[in-house]
């Protein structure tokens, strides 16, 4: 039941800041973050509450929803689901905390939209049935496209359009591969289901196989996202309000991330194998390119959002390496740039919210007008550009180990990017905080609920780096139990 | 005719009585309010027969008339929209001036028409079924005497109207002439005991499609349908996108199970080659419009041409799937239909229709409940989860899927992705703030009854769209 209530909490928190803004238009916020404070208990508790230790799975919820079809209310939950919902929790304050201010119009309406983004992702990282994880899927599209054709810059309504089109077109794939999946296991046995754990050995023949894993695949990897369906992702983050935008960036893009993981190698594990050059190209093709266009952007959110792309190649390198080091690697990084990118978002968000602009040509000199937010913009800087102790160098440095058993020359294509990214990342900082001040009026530094989040996040990323065992050990026997479903990787490592 | 026979078709003898009670009221007492509760009375006693009936099997009501479960379920499906554009045209005509009554007699008279043509098994009443309710609505489309843009649809629908019957009557006439058979069951008789393909029956049966093909306004017979739907009052907009459709095209499937039409490959593919074009040129037009009825005109070109995905899969697949996806999908279309020219009903004003965007600006905070309600139906066209669209939806692909109809299914998805860009741009310029877009001169009165049934219809949508599986066993055990 705790599984059903995670996603309940918010269903209903976003019901009541919806209506509660009769009230007060400061009610939403308040209502927002209660939702999201319990979210954190509930959590908390059924991660503490666990005493079964054998099973990779947590908690296990399983409920008759539409019987035609055999479509289950299945919802479970195991180490990676855990970390990726505390993800989510965390980054849900980190957007309420940013909005706090930003947000004037229509509040009741911004937090709804909010709450229901979250627990659709929520859904999607707890869903077991493959079409209750397609309906979150699209629970969650529409209201970001709200936060970002409502709320957000000058360009929301094409960059919102854009978002929803790429992500809805994509999972109409996955929905034809899902829907022909349940046929052929109809086929098999003479029933319908849609249950993870009974398609999860359907016999598939290899041309069928490989088409399906393409739904998939091309569903995920516009989410991830990665080059070549990466163009929505740029727009979307530029437009979208620092709320909007901390979400995006710290959590739905772990979502495609997530299926690759959970569906697309376990449900497909010959294709995928098959595919797996192809799509670690693909990921070392992304790490380089976006790093590298990165670098060619003016406009400090758009930057940010390239350097994403960079970082989500190398989740999917990781993934499709496919042994435990490089897994362990792609969680990592999710979970790192989970935190460095809401960061960094937050960041341009509230320069945005003081100077009205996001061009860097513009900026310059705040390390003497704004010292605190200077400073925690140096520090994910150099978090983003990976350096030692920190979660990200860690992500990274496990997937490139990992990936190197795999294809040495992807892998030291990959590497690259090391030189990449300090350039980017220091270009940042020498843009925006060094130089002359420009403006000639007095700028707000962070106040003290921002540095709160800020320091949070700073912990939680010096934590993620420094003492990873906690996180490395709660997500192994999930990928453990993943990678034995699907043991493609057998041979090459012998 | 016995005691079962009168207990099955009573329904229908219902409406047709209901009709001459409206025409009689009128006839002593001018009266809108009045006359429209009389035909909604009319409507509910006939419902209320309907359920009456419920538990029969099927029944054969003279040569002509097949009653069944199906049958039934589609008529009461009917009838409810038909109360539900009763309940728009109150509100919308209430406040004109003219004689309005004789519009609810109209309504009815087509709603016998569409009842006769669900439960036919004959040519002859295939026929009389399709006039009954093509001459209610030629009426019905040119009621609003005072614009030309009405009258101009009217006509234009009479004459298309008028060819497209004389090419049914043709195919039946031709098939008529190799089988020797006006019903359903005879025809399959007949074409079972053929072996060898027939050139005649085939060149009958794509006459009739073509016919047939101009009601449900397929690509290439689609011509008349923005024009017909910019033209007539919203609310018969909404009875001709709903009712009449719909009634086609459950006799389009029943004709193809009952009289083995699925043998002729050929016919498929003719189907085939209209869905891809109705899916493709419904929404790319669908793109270029700025008037909001226009732009649901061709949008239901687009979604009729996905409905024939599923009744394409009937020549490979079980037809108890094809039947419950065709149903499950109509029923899901009606809801969102009526819902969306039930907004559009009760934004227009006796000076104009809310067709121009404008209209829509900033209504998110002008009339949130409206726009809310705007919001799921559009959602609801688009296929997204939490509405009964995405569940019907999931109903083609199954079906389209279980077919291997790849190519077609390509073809919805590619639509739908073009879909979202013009449904989603309405839900945008409602979403504007109202500085932008503001213009006090024309906001409508408040339609009671209306918003009533509006509320209703959500619901419905977001209840069958979360918690389809009553809706699926009801409909499951039909056929």
């Amino acid at each position: 039941m705790m599984l059903l209530a995670l996603v309940a909490v918010l269903f209903l928190g976003g019901l009541a800041a919806l209506i509660s803004e009769r009230w007060s238009p400061a009610t939403p916020r308040w209502i927002a973050l209660a939702a999201l404070a319990l979210e954190f208990v509930l959590v908390l508790l059924q991660y503490l509450l666990t005493t079964d230790q054998s099973s990779a799975w947590i908690a296990d919820l399983k409920r008759p929803w539409i019987a035609r079809f055999g479509i289950g209310f299945h919802l479970a939950m195991d180490g990676l689901s855990l970390a990726l919902v505390m993800l989510t929790v965390v980054l849900g304050f980190m957007a309420v905390s940013c909005s706090w201010t930003e947000i004037k119009q229509r509040p009741g309406f911004f937090y709804f939209n909010l709450l229901m983004c979250l627990a659709g992702t929520v859904g999607v990282f707890l869903a077991l049935d493959l079409f209750l994880f397609f309906f979150s899927w699209e629970v969650m599209i529409i209201p970001m496209y709200f936060l970002i054709s409502i709320w957000g810059h000058e360009d929301r309504t094409a960059a919102a359009i854009k978002f929803v089109i790429f992500t809805q077109v994509s999972g109409l794939l996955m929905l034809l591969a899902i829907v022909m999946l349940a046929l052929i296991y109809h086929g098999d046995t003479g029933v319908y289901s849609f249950d993870y754990f009974d398609l999860l050995g359907t016999r598939l023949d290899a041309d069928t196989a490989f088409w399906l894993m393409l739904g998939f695949f091309v569903a995920f990897t516009v989410k991830l996202p990665s080059v070549p369906f990466h163009t929505w992702l740029p727009d979307a983050h530029t437009q979208a309000p620092t709320g909007g935008s901390v979400i995006l960036a710290g959590v739905m893009l772990k979502t495609g991330a997530y299926g690759l993981l959970r569906f697309v190698i376990p449900l497909f594990p010959e294709a995928a194998h098959q595919f797996a050059p192809v799509a670690m190209a693909l990921g070392a093709v992304s790490v380089l390119y976006a790093a590298m266009m990165a670098f060619a952007q003016s406009d400090l959110k758009r930057l940010i959002a390239y350097t994403s792309v960079s970082h989500m190649g190398f989740v999917l390198l990781g993934v499709f390496a496919w042994n435990l080091l490089a897994l362990q690697g792609a969680v990592m990084t999710m979970l790192a740039h989970g935190i460095s990118a809401a960061a960094l978002f937050m960041i341009a968000g509230a320069l945005q919210e003081r100077l009205h602009t996001r061009e860097m040509g513009n900026m310059g000199g705040f390390w003497t007008a704004m010292p605190r937010l200077s400073a925690v913009a140096l520090f994910f800087a150099i978090a983003s550009l990976g350096l030692p102790g920190l979660g990200n160098f860690l992500g990274e440095f496990l997937v490139l180990l990992g990936a190197f058993k795999v294809s040495m020359a992807l892998t030291a294509l990959a590497a690259l990017v090391m030189i990449l990214s300090p350039i980017y990342a220091l270009f940042i900082i020498q843009k925006a905080f060094h130089g002359p001040l420009r403006q000639p009026y007095p700028i707000a530094d962070f106040g003290y609920r921002d540095m709160a989040a800020m320091g949070l996040l700073v912990i939680a990323s010096v934590w993620l780096g420094l003492h990873p065992h906690l996180v490395l050990s709660e997500t192994e026997p999930s990928l453990q139990t993943l990678q034995s479903s699907a043991a493609m990787e057998s041979t090459d490592e012998q | 005719m016995n005691s079962s026979q009168l207990i099955a078709f009573l329904p229908v003898i219902c409406i047709a009585a209901a009709a001459v009670v409206v025409m009689l009221t009128i006839a002593v007492r001018r009266h809108f309010t009045l006359t429209c509760l009389m035909a909604g009375l009319g409507l509910l006693v006939s419902l209320l027969a309907l359920a009456m009936a419920g538990r029969q099997g099927p029944v054969q009501v003279t040569p002509l008339i097949r009653v069944d479960a199906y049958g039934r379920f589609v008529m009461a499906l009917l009838l409810a929209a038909g109360l539900a554009v009763i309940a728009f045209c109150y509100d919308y005509f209430k406040n004109r001036e003219g004689e309005n009554e004789e519009l609810l007699f109209l309504i009815l008279a087509a709603l016998l028409g569409a009842s006769v043509l669900v439960t036919s098994c004959h040519f002859a009443t295939f026929f009389i079924g399709l006039e009954t309710l093509s001459v209610s609505l030629f009426v019905l489309v040119g009621y609003v005497l005072g614009q030309s843009g009405s009258l101009e649809a009217a006509v234009k629908y009479l004459v298309l109207s008028g060819v497209s019957s004389a090419f049914l009557l043709m195919g039946m006439a031709l098939i008529y002439a190799q089988c020797g058979q006006l019903n359903f069951s005879g025809i399959e008789q007949y074409l079972a005991s053929q072996e060898l393909f027939n050139g005649m029956v085939l060149t009958g049966i794509v006459f009739i499609v073509a016919g047939v093909g101009f009601k449900l306004s397929l690509v290439p017979f689609h011509l008349w349908t923005p024009d017909v739907y910019e033209g007539a009052p919203a609310p018969v907009t909404a009875f001709i996108a709903t009712v009449s459709k719909g009634a086609v095209f459950i006799l389009l499937l029943r004709f193809f199970l009952s009289s083995g039409g699925y043998f002729y490959g050929p016919a498929l593919t003719v189907f085939s080659v209209m869905a891809v074009a109705s899916i493709l040129v419904g929404n790319v037009l669908a793109l270029l419009q700025n008037n909001v009825k226009r732009m649901l005109a061709y949008s239901s070109i687009a979604h009729m041409g996905y409905l024939l995905i599923a009744f394409i899969a009937g020549g490979r697949i079980a037809p108890n799937l094809v039947v419950e996806s065709v149903t499950f999908y109509l029923v899901a279309y009606f809801m969102t239909t009526l819902g969306a020219f039930g907004v559009v009903s009760i934004l227009s004003t006796p000076q104009a229709e809310a067709v121009a965007l404008s209209f829509y600006h900033g209504l998110f905070w002008r009339r949130p409940g409206l726009a809310a309600i705007f919001t799921f139906m559009l959602l609801s066209l688009a296929g997204i989860p939490l509405t009964a669209g995405f569940i019907g939806k999931f109903y083609i692909f199954a079906a389209g899927a279980d077919g291997r109809l790849w190519g077609l299914l390509l073809m919805l998805i590619i639509g739908s992705g073009l879909g979202l860009y013009y449904y989603l741009r309405l839900i945008v310029v409602m979403s504007m703030s109202q500085e932008t877009g503001i213009d006090a001169g024309h906001e409508a009165a408040f339609g009671r009854v209306s918003s009533v049934i509006l509320a209703v219809l959500t619901v419905l949508l977001v209840w069958f769209g979360i918690y389809p599986g009553y809706l699926m066993s009801l409909i499951q055990g039909l056929y």
